[in-house]
């Protein structure tokens, strides 16, 4: 071992102090912003430092947007997904004209070019190219196909839409079948979001239980749910899914399917989740509150779940946003192998089954879109999670 | 580690027999589906060769006696023996593995310098959004718009591993270069999520470093700014890429399955995958042993790596 030597220590030292000066003007500012807020209560602190995060703000309104389409994608879809129009199968994007020239100047008029098809002499392919000389009058709210809202409201106005509903209007393109990408891209956010919400959820529930258990008793249940842990841990993930995803018999329903799905994906991330509660509880039990309350008669439940559980609950919630992208994408990447959901479900990864091999990709690369989306929402629940984890941290305030 | 890797295969082997039936009823759906039959006799007789009737654990004794022997199997779907089909595929898994950790390692080295040492610089910026980007794709996407650019604009088949005309082709300089001009886009595919996300690790924690007085101590020394980032703060901050070691194979192997299936990759992946629909228990069980035993072996190399590089680690034990 060597000793610094004494002008190390010199210098060590005036470099401290000149640290803690910064760091002392940075507290006297802070003291005095808290100073001018003395009624906000931690929530309404946490939520401020989330509002910094400009990043993580903007993502939560996109992320909220996102829920919006899930909530009501049959009106904000211009048509439904299952509507065929077999005579424009791969037909490509139409840019959406809202202004329109005529002789007397320009006004408002909502339009989109329609389509004519040339035949390919080599190969016979129908080709569609977007035809100028065709108008497709488009308008908002228009009466189009009828869906039920919410399962239960009858009927068929829709945002945007054509005016007339056997006309074509694919503002993203057409699938092989002729049906509105962006109308199945709409309906399949439902899906999608969902299944990393509901998964997280499960793997909430399973993490808190046996990592709380874990960490609050220590000793061999800890030992025993460790092992337990490290046993998830080392099987490699996607066998595993596969696998689990094999194993759902063929004559299951769509619903019973996204149960399972849901339920496959939350065995895996849960392990993560009971680290972080059971580190913090071993961390916290000793601790005087815990003591305290155990001491006032508390049960089990009532101490963990009111006393110790509150107190890192920010954290905790951050921890759940970062791992709903996991979630998302696995589902994506599960879809698309064939093992996940199957239409008639539509996820984003069932939408992108249609791109899975090269010809398609190229004949319409529009079949790429929900891949767009997966990319936006896993962005933004990634800064979502950022923004929350900075927040919940005292010590970057 | 040895009961680890018991524990795994019993689940491996386990999780192949989940799925109802077995392989001689999913060869006559698949064959119905086909428009031919199996007759009922014959799905007996397949079942009593291979032995498909006994319970759960007659059947994994008699494949464990026989993996300790060496052997790994036959395979149900190929017909041949499960450890010809693996040495096939193996070798160029690894390449691609060792590749795709060499890459993401260089990568993520140069660039968690560069955006640390620069911070809030436009380059920073650049770099983060595009890690960012990284880990949001799922690699499958990557893949498709990686063969959908090469096709429309370079007017090159991306995928595979080789030209057609070298697959079959004696091991001769001219096929190690068509190897690494096909190399590049798979590599590039299954790293590009660690890669970012080993990046922001070794971010995060170099500028963690940077800002610690012993460097203002160094600087203040007259040490050069060059030999004062590579000798101490990047030392301290490097432990993420030694105690991924282990993580990289089983990432290498599951990006494999999705990637290679869009690629067509002759790798274990697309083999684990057709193994597994087909419940071919003997072909995807052995896959999925030697995926957890190269992983248990690969933690136990960053294990001790780590310890003879960090003497934190070395001597916290102590």
């Amino acid at each position: 071992m060597t000793l610094p030597g004494p002008t190390d220590n010199a210098i060590a030292a005036r470099v401290n102090a000149v640290d803690d000066q910064i760091e002392d003007d940075g507290d006297l500012f802070a003291e005095s912003e808290l100073a001018a807020l003395p009624d906000a209560s931690p929530s309404k602190l946490f939520w401020r430092a989330f509002r910094k995060h400009r990043l993580a703000f903007i993502s939560l309104i996109v992320l909220l947007l996102m829920c919006g389409v899930a909530l009501v994608p049959e009106f904000l879809a211009p048509t439904t997904p299952d509507h065929l129009h077999s005579l424009h199968a791969y037909a490509p994007p139409q840019r959406l004209h809202v202004y329109e020239s005529t002789p007397e100047g320009s006004r408002l008029g909502l339009y989109v070019y329609g389509y004519t098809s040339t035949v390919n002499k080599d190969t016979n392919a129908i080709r569609y190219v977007v035809d100028p000389s065709q108008r497709v009058d488009v308008g908002l709210f228009v009466r189009g196909q009828p869906y039920k809202l919410f399962g239960l409201i009858p009927s068929s106005i829709h945002l945007l839409g054509s005016m007339d509903s056997s006309q074509p209007f694919f503002l993203l393109g057409a699938d092989a079948n002729g049906r509105d990408l962006l109308s199945r891209l709409i309906y399949g956010t439902r899906i999608s979001l969902s299944v990393g919400l509901i998964g997280v959820l499960l793997a909430f529930v399973l993490g808190i239980v046996l990592g709380g258990l874990s960490g609050y008793f220590g000793g061999r249940v800890d030992s025993v749910v460790q092992r337990i842990i490290e046993f998830f841990m080392s099987i490699p993930t996607l066998p595993l899914w596969l696998a689990l995803a094999a194993a759902m018999p063929l004559s299951w329903g769509s619903l019973q399917r996204y149960f399972a799905i849901t339920v496959i994906l939350a065995i895996v991330a849960w392990t993560g989740l009971a680290r972080v509660v059971r580190g913090r509880f071993l961390a916290m039990r000793g601790d005087e509150f815990v003591l305290a309350a155990q001491l006032d008669g508390n049960s089990v439940l009532r101490t963990t779940m009111r006393h110790m559980l509150p107190s890192f609950t920010s954290h905790l919630i951050a921890q759940l946003t970062l791992s709903i992208p996991s979630m998302i994408i696995a589902e994506t990447s599960l879809s698309f192998l064939g093992l996940g959901l199957a239409s008639p479900a539509i996820s984003w990864g069932v939408l992108l089954q249609a791109a899975q091999n090269l010809r398609a990709v190229s004949t319409a690369p529009w079949l790429l879109t929900p891949g767009i989306a997966v990319v936006i929402a896993v962005l933004a629940l990634n800064f979502i999670g950022d923004g929350l984890r900075d927040a919940a941290d005292p010590y970057k305030r | 580690m040895i009961p680890t890797v018991f524990m795994i295969s019993i689940v491996s082997f386990g999780l192949i027999q989940l799925p109802p039936g077995n392989y001689a009823t999913a060869l006559a759906a698949q064959m119905a589906a086909n428009g031919e039959t199996l007759q009922q006799a014959q799905i007996q007789a397949l079942e009593a060769r291979y032995g498909l009737n006994e319970p759960f654990l007659v059947q994994y004794g008699k494949w464990l006696v026989g993996v300790l022997h060496g052997n790994l199997g036959q395979s149900f779907i190929y017909n041949t023996s499960v450890s010809s089909l693996i040495a096939d595929r193996l070798p160029m898994t690894i390449v691609l593995a060792v590749a795709t950790l060499a890459m993401t390692w260089a990568i993520s080295f140069y660039v968690g310098i560069v955006s640390a040492t620069k911070q809030y610089s436009i380059r920073d910026y650049v770099l983060s959004t595009l890690a960012f980007l990284g880990l949001a794709t799922p690699n499958f996407l990557i893949a498709l718009v990686l063969m959908y650019l090469g096709s429309k604009y370079l007017g090159m088949s991306v995928g595979g591993l080789f030209s057609p005309e070298w697959v079959d082709a004696p091991w001769k300089l001219g096929k190690w270069v068509d190897l690494l001009s096909h190399l590049w886009v798979p590599v590039l595919v299954i790293g590009a999520a660690h890669t970012a996300g080993l990046f922001r690790i070794f971010r995060a924690n170099l500028l963690d470093e940077l800002h610690k007085p012993y460097v203002v101590a160094g600087r203040a020394r007259g040490v050069s700014e060059r030999t004062l980032l590579m000798k101490y703060p990047v030392r301290v901050a490097l432990n993420p890429f030694i105690s991924t070691i282990g993580w990289t194979i089983p990432a290498v192997i599951t990006g494999d399955i999705i990637v290679g299936q869009v690629l067509s990759l002759r790798t274990t992946g697309p083999l684990l995958l057709e193994a597994l629909l087909a419940q071919d228990v003997y072909l995807a069980g052995a896959i999925i042993l030697i995926v957890s035993i190269l992983t248990v072996i690969g933690t136990l190399i960053s294990d001790v790596v780590l310890a003879w590089f960090d003497p934190r680690v070395r001597l916290r034990s102590i």
